[in-house]
């Protein structure tokens, strides 16, 4: 979880990722944002993340980006 | 078919009354075959069918689009059904390499039927748009004698718009987002919506399926919010659009006569005119689509209220940007090829740049795809590829900008918040101005000589009053701008406009308008030519 908070907090440092659970609906990530965040994860967790994940409920929190990662890397 | 034209009015009052009186489950069959019939008389007129005798009717192609779209969310859904059967019948005896490889396999079969149909449904929409647009370019490098005969073909009639909407709901049911719609006729109402083949907007099938197939009573509040939506987008449309519109292409054929200043009045005029046009467009869809109880999807959101490009696009033509976000940035952005060239890129041109070209390549593809979907000409591409070349340019800028606010205290002020805006206006109508005078090279040369040949006397010699508008249109638009200024504004403040008035009020209000759009509106044979700007896309 720290290395992804790492990842985002490298995009936005003024936000409070622990604790926001709005990022998408507050309109604080933006697709450029998504993208960039989506390779970070690919190279950081060897993760890849498919399109149809890329869907508010699971970029609005940290938290909820962070059970995608995990969810796709037990599937794999 | 226009929008405001008497026949379609009448044709929209006649299906509402027996969409009411018919028993609910009856309600959208008959708007089904409401819809056919508006696209068998729009979708080709009788002009066209001399000009092109030979051409098949535009409702074959529609209906392809259709069947196809059917077939393949059919096929795609058995192929989940025996999936999800096999490995729920098989619980526990195979193993998670099994029941990986399985679902492998599974998810493979979707993508080859899913390619069938975008093949189909897409090379249709590029077969139709665009073989005469590359065999012209093809030609232009050919001698005289051996050049291609163009094709004899009609662009069908919203071709763009229904070719869109029918692929977001085939890709939606292979990613497992969307039920496949297992009645046929459910399937053909989505895809032949009347109302969204005016001009949009585009809408996907899990937001519309709903409101669209579920029964509805005569309900005050849907007529009374369809009908005022209908006037607001009325008036746009016919008391500043059309009133605009003859100027805006007046002014833009005599090059000669009009150049310099009168440059920045067209371009002032053409971001008023597009302004009332479209969004006028769709809060007459959006009105019609409510009298009948059905939930159409917002297109704008106060775009010339935006700060910068990117906001501008977030709230301009939504259904279409987000169309572009869901269906190619994100699926191109996010493929194995493009995460692999990210790699590279970090590796080879280091953090900073590496990270950048995932998002410059995709927005490139979006951006060019957005200025083709326009139109079929060089113009739309470079108008697509200015506002990805501003829209990078501020992503750029970015750091720089908030090292500037972080020294000059001005981001939160009144006064910069509107030189923010009026910053955006102008740089989206200077882009637009591709789409005004439909040449590269001409548009760079009369947006040229707005800054080299000023000429501020035409606001005091008379000229404006030459170029055909009155004095009295002029208060007119003026009026109108005040108008429409006012309500954006109570939008943005309050996040609507007509909700806690009184019945007597609300309808007093409307009352005036209507009578304003009788009164003011642009008619006549000078007028008849403006058919919606968004149509023609």
């Amino acid at each position: 979880m720290d290395d992804l908070i790492k990842i985002l907090k490298e995009l936005h440092p003024e936000v409070d990722f622990e604790s926001c659970t709005t990022l998408i609906d507050d309109k604080i990530l933006d697709s450029f944002d998504i993208v960039t965040v989506i390779s970070e994860i690919n190279e950081e967790f060897d993760v890849v993340i498919p399109a149809e994940e890329i869907v508010p409920e699971n970029f609005n929190s940290a938290k909820a980006l962070y059970a995608l990662i995990k969810k796709i890397e037990d599937e794999d | 078919m226009n929008l405001t034209s008497a026949e379609f009015i009448i044709t929209v009052i006649v299906l509402a009354v027996l969409y009411y009186i018919v028993p609910k489950k009856a309600q959208w069959p008959l708007l089904l075959v409401g819809s056919l019939g508006f696209y068998y008389v729009a979708g080709r007129s009788y002009k066209e069918l001399i000009a092109h005798p030979s051409c098949p009717p535009q409702m074959i192609y529609i209906l392809v689009t259709f069947v196809t779209a059917f077939i393949c969310a059919y096929v795609m859904g058995r192929i989940d059904g025996k999936a999800k059967e096999y490995l729920a019948a098989n619980k526990g005896t195979i193993s998670k390499e099994e029941k990986k490889a399985f679902k492998a396999k599974a998810k493979s079969r979707k993508w080859a039927v899913l390619l069938i149909g975008l093949i189909i449904a897409l090379g249709l929409l590029c077969v139709t748009k665009y073989t005469n647009f590359v065999i012209a370019n093809i030609n232009s490098f050919l001698k005289e004698g051996s050049r291609i005969k163009p094709l004899n073909i009609i662009v069908p009639a919203a071709i763009s718009y229904y070719t869109f909407q029918t692929c977001s709901y085939v890709i939606d049911v292979y990613r497992g987002k969307t039920e496949p719609q297992k009645n046929p006729f459910k399937l053909l109402l989505f895809v032949t919506f009347f109302p969204l083949l005016v001009q949009g907007p585009i809408c996907r099938y899990d937001d519309l399926a709903p409101t669209l197939f579920g029964g509805h009573k005569l309900e005050e509040c849907n007529i009374s919010q369809g009908l005022t939506r209908i006037i607001w987008g009325f008036f746009k449309k016919m008391v500043v659009a059309n009133r605009l519109a003859p100027v805006v292409i007046a002014l833009a054929a005599d090059t000669n006569s009009y150049r310099g200043t009168f440059v920045f009045i067209l371009m002032l005029f053409y971001a008023f005119d597009l302004y009332c046009d479209f969004t006028g467009g769709i809060d007459i869809t959006i009105g019609i689509a409510r009298v009948f109880g059905i939930n159409v999807a917002e297109n704008f959101n106060l775009p010339y209220f935006s700060k910068n490009i990117k906001e501008y696009w977030n709230h301009w033509h939504i259904t279409m940007g987000t169309w572009f976000t869901d269906y190619i940035f994100y699926p191109v952005s996010v493929c194995g090829p493009m995460l692999k060239l990210s790699k590279w890129s970090r590796e080879h041109l280091g953090q900073k740049v590496g990270k950048r070209v995932t998002v410059y390549l995709s927005s490139l593809l979006v951006w060019f795809t957005t200025g083709l979907w326009h139109g079929a000409a060089w113009n739309f591409i470079v108008w697509g590829l200015m506002n990805y070349v501003v829209i990078m340019i501020s992503q750029e800028l970015e750091p720089l900008y908030a090292k500037f606010h972080s020294k000059v205290k001005i981001k939160n002020t009144i006064g910069y918040g509107i030189f923010e805006i009026v910053r955006t206006i102008l740089l989206m109508s200077m882009i637009r101005m591709f789409d005004v005078y439909r040449n590269v090279p001409l548009t760079f040369k009369m947006v040229g000589t707005m800054f080299t040949k000023v000429n501020l006397r035409i606001f005091t010699d008379g000229s404006l009053l030459n170029i055909g508008l009155t004095k009295p249109d002029y208060i007119v638009l003026l009026a109108s701008f005040a108008i429409i200024l006012t309500v954006s504004i109570i939008k943005a403040r309050k996040g609507y406009v007509f909700k806690k008035e009184t019945f007597a009020v609300r309808h007093f209000l409307l009352a005036v308008l209507l009578i304003a759009i009788v009164v003011f509106g642009a008619y006549g044979v000078g007028y008849d030519s403006t058919q919606f700007i968004y149509n023609q896309f």
